[in-house]
């Protein structure tokens, strides 16, 4: 007995009381906390690709095309519609970008800048960026225009989520 | 090491009397049910505040999800219960929950009654615990509608018209719960409103009274 560690029946019951109320407490709290943390472990939708017409339709000017696509937030499902200029290279590389000014998020549009008939420009602080997007430095917008991922198939264009632009700035 | 963060904080807070005097307190031989088996019936007061608890957990997470209003509510319901991880468990700990509190609640007013704890110095306690069961009936009633369906709603249709069926009072009584002409729109948000701030509000004060009391004048003596 003497070099058994000994513990006394106050702690042996301590011991005992906190297991049996730390199991009932894991036990009501474990599905709330895993109930709140659902939105972290629901994977994310992928997201379909939507169809915005025939390849052939688009050249190296800038084709404005507009799509629904289908979000479901929760409980609430809704079509919004999305916005992407379209061009096709002389290699058939088709580029869909997004409209959203990199700078503050207004809507750019194509050729509408005083004396820049070949670049998209942006109202709201005279934004520009030329025609695969690239940002003119000198200019508000510090990234070049997101596009989104395209897919041919079937003799249709589908444009997919939006993704960052890896063309860097160039001097206008 | 927990030892020595608890030291840190008590050299500092004296939290050591605090807490003593919260539940280190001896429970005498009579409502104790490893002296006598029968003293289980002590145990329904707090069991009540247990499933309270629980209550009050579960709630807060369901918010979460859950949105007073009459084009979401129903399906905000369906999706946390379906589509949530654990979403079927946490609403069902809160609707059986519901029933259970009233079950427990009725059996503690049983025991009080038949020990004949509401006797002097007591009646006050008594008068509390009573405020406590309408507070929790309103929990049940307001609580009831808030999944906007079928059942939810002639449910409450039928309670306001009970109401409205009282002397005089009655269609200032109806109009009030309804927050206008018709069941709808506004009911739902004003039910929320009561069911998960006024009403819980007013039962952690009267619960805080409750438990004040029995603490200051301890548990009533044996038979």
């Amino acid at each position: 007995m003497g070099d058994k560690r000994e513990i006394s029946r106050r702690t042996f019951l301590n011991y005992a009381l906190m297991g049996t109320g730390g199991f009932l407490a894991a036990g009501m709290i474990t599905p709330m906390i895993r109930f709140a943390v659902d939105p972290l472990l629901q994977g994310h939708a992928g997201g379909d690709k939507v169809a915005v017409g025939s390849p052939d339709e688009f050249s190296a000017v800038p084709k404005r095309v507009e799509f629904k696509v289908h979000t479901k937030d929760g409980w609430y499902e809704s079509e919004s519609t999305l916005t992407a200029w379209v061009t096709k290279n002389d290699k058939g590389e088709i580029l869909a970008l997004s409209p959203i000014c990199k700078h503050l998020g207004c809507t750019v549009d194509w050729g509408t800048g005083p004396g820049q008939p070949n670049e998209y420009f942006c109202p709201c602080h005279m934004g520009r960026y030329s025609i695969n997007g690239e940002h003119i430095l000198g200019t508000p917008p510090t990234a070049s225009l997101d596009e989104y991922e395209t897919e041919v198939k079937e003799g249709k264009l589908y444009l997919g989520k939006v993704k960052a632009n890896p063309r860097p700035g160039v001097n206008g | 090491m927990m030892q020595k963060m608890y030291d840190w904080v008590d050299e500092r807070l004296n939290i050591t009397p605090m807490w003593r005097d919260l539940a280190d307190h001896e429970v005498p031989e009579h409502v104790n049910p490893a002296h006598h088996f029968s003293a289980f019936v002590y145990c329904f007061g707090g069991l009540t505040f247990f499933i309270t608890v629980i209550q009050i957990l579960s709630g807060m997470f369901l918010t979460m999800y859950y949105v007073p209003d009459v084009i979401n509510a129903y399906e905000s319901v369906k999706y946390l219960q379906n589509e949530v991880a654990f979403g079927v468990i946490v609403r069902g700990m809160h609707h059986w929950g519901a029933s259970l509190v009233i079950v427990m609640m009725f059996l503690h007013t049983l025991r009080v009654f038949f020990t004949g704890s509401y006797k002097k110095p007591r009646e006050l306690n008594w008068v509390v615990g009573v405020l406590i069961f309408f507070v929790m009936l309103g929990l049940g009633f307001t609580g009831y509608l808030l999944p906007w369906d079928n059942t939810a709603y002639f449910a409450t249709k039928v309670g306001v018209q009970i109401a409205d069926s009282v002397p005089f009072i009655g269609p200032y009584v109806k109009t009030l719960l309804t927050g206008g002409d018709i069941l709808g729109a506004q009911t739902l948000t004003r039910f929320f409103a009561i069911h998960v701030f006024f009403l819980p509000g007013a039962l952690l004060g009267l619960l805080g009274a409750h438990f004040v009391m029995i603490r200051s004048q301890g548990i009533s003596g044996p038979l």
